[in-house]
């Protein structure tokens, strides 16, 4: 049963390790701010929350599995606020995304 | 592999610093500010974890909550100017006439 266990927790974090190394090759390689915040929207969700669900695993029942719960909640939470935040202050400050529409055209050019 | 994921997550954190040393608006620099200190919280986790002391999952939990509270406080002041301080300088707002 332990190798059971053992081996979900490998793959959970193998694949957190992936998307965050994912995640932030999009953050250099992206061309304009809002791809960019696109890019770091794997990291939180998928990145640091599965490795994190990994070491539930790891931990079994005990207070320790709570307080990695709580930390995922709170990422899961918080991250998108701070995402959205980012975008408006962009915006509002007049940072036009590289792809804008222009009056009356389609922006799938 | 617990260092794996140790190693993976101090190689994310380089790429983000690279971009934050480059980025060419202060926004830039502020996102990639909050991932790092995503990042930051679960290389605590893992390095908790690696070491056989869960005491630094508390600390995680800190550093999330003051991640995004820092991020929305430099949010705030770079699009109104100030942070809203009733006896500072006044944000910019609509005038209705």
């Amino acid at each position: 049963m332990a190798w059971i266990m053992d081996g979900v927790s490998w793959a959970l974090i193998a694949a957190g390790g992936f998307f965050c190394v994912v995640g932030a090759f999009g953050i250099i390689r992206m061309p304009d701010l809002y791809t960019r915040m696109h890019a770091s929207g794997v990291i939180d969700p998928f990145g640091v929350s599965l490795i994190l669900i990994g070491l539930m695993f790891q931990a079994g029942f005990t207070l320790v599995t709570a307080k990695l719960a709580v930390l995922v909640i709170v990422l899961l939470f918080t991250s998108p606020v701070a995402c959205h935040a980012l975008g408006r202050a962009a915006l509002h400050r007049g940072l036009k995304p590289k792809l804008a529409e222009k009056d009356g055209e389609p922006s799938n050019k | 592999m617990f260092t794996a994921g140790a190693i993976a997550l101090l190689v994310s954190i380089a790429l983000v610093l690279a971009r934050g040393c480059m980025g060419p608006t202060v926004f830039d620099r502020v996102l990639a500010g909050n991932t790092i200190g995503t990042f930051a919280v679960g290389l605590m986790a893992v390095y908790g974890f690696l070491t056989d002391r869960p005491e630094f999952l508390d600390i995680a939990i800190v550093y999330a909550l003051l991640n995004v509270l820092s991020t929305l406080a430099i949010l705030k002041f770079f699009r109104f100017g100030s942070l809203g301080d009733p006896e500072g300088a006044e944000p910019p707002r609509t005038e209705i006439h």
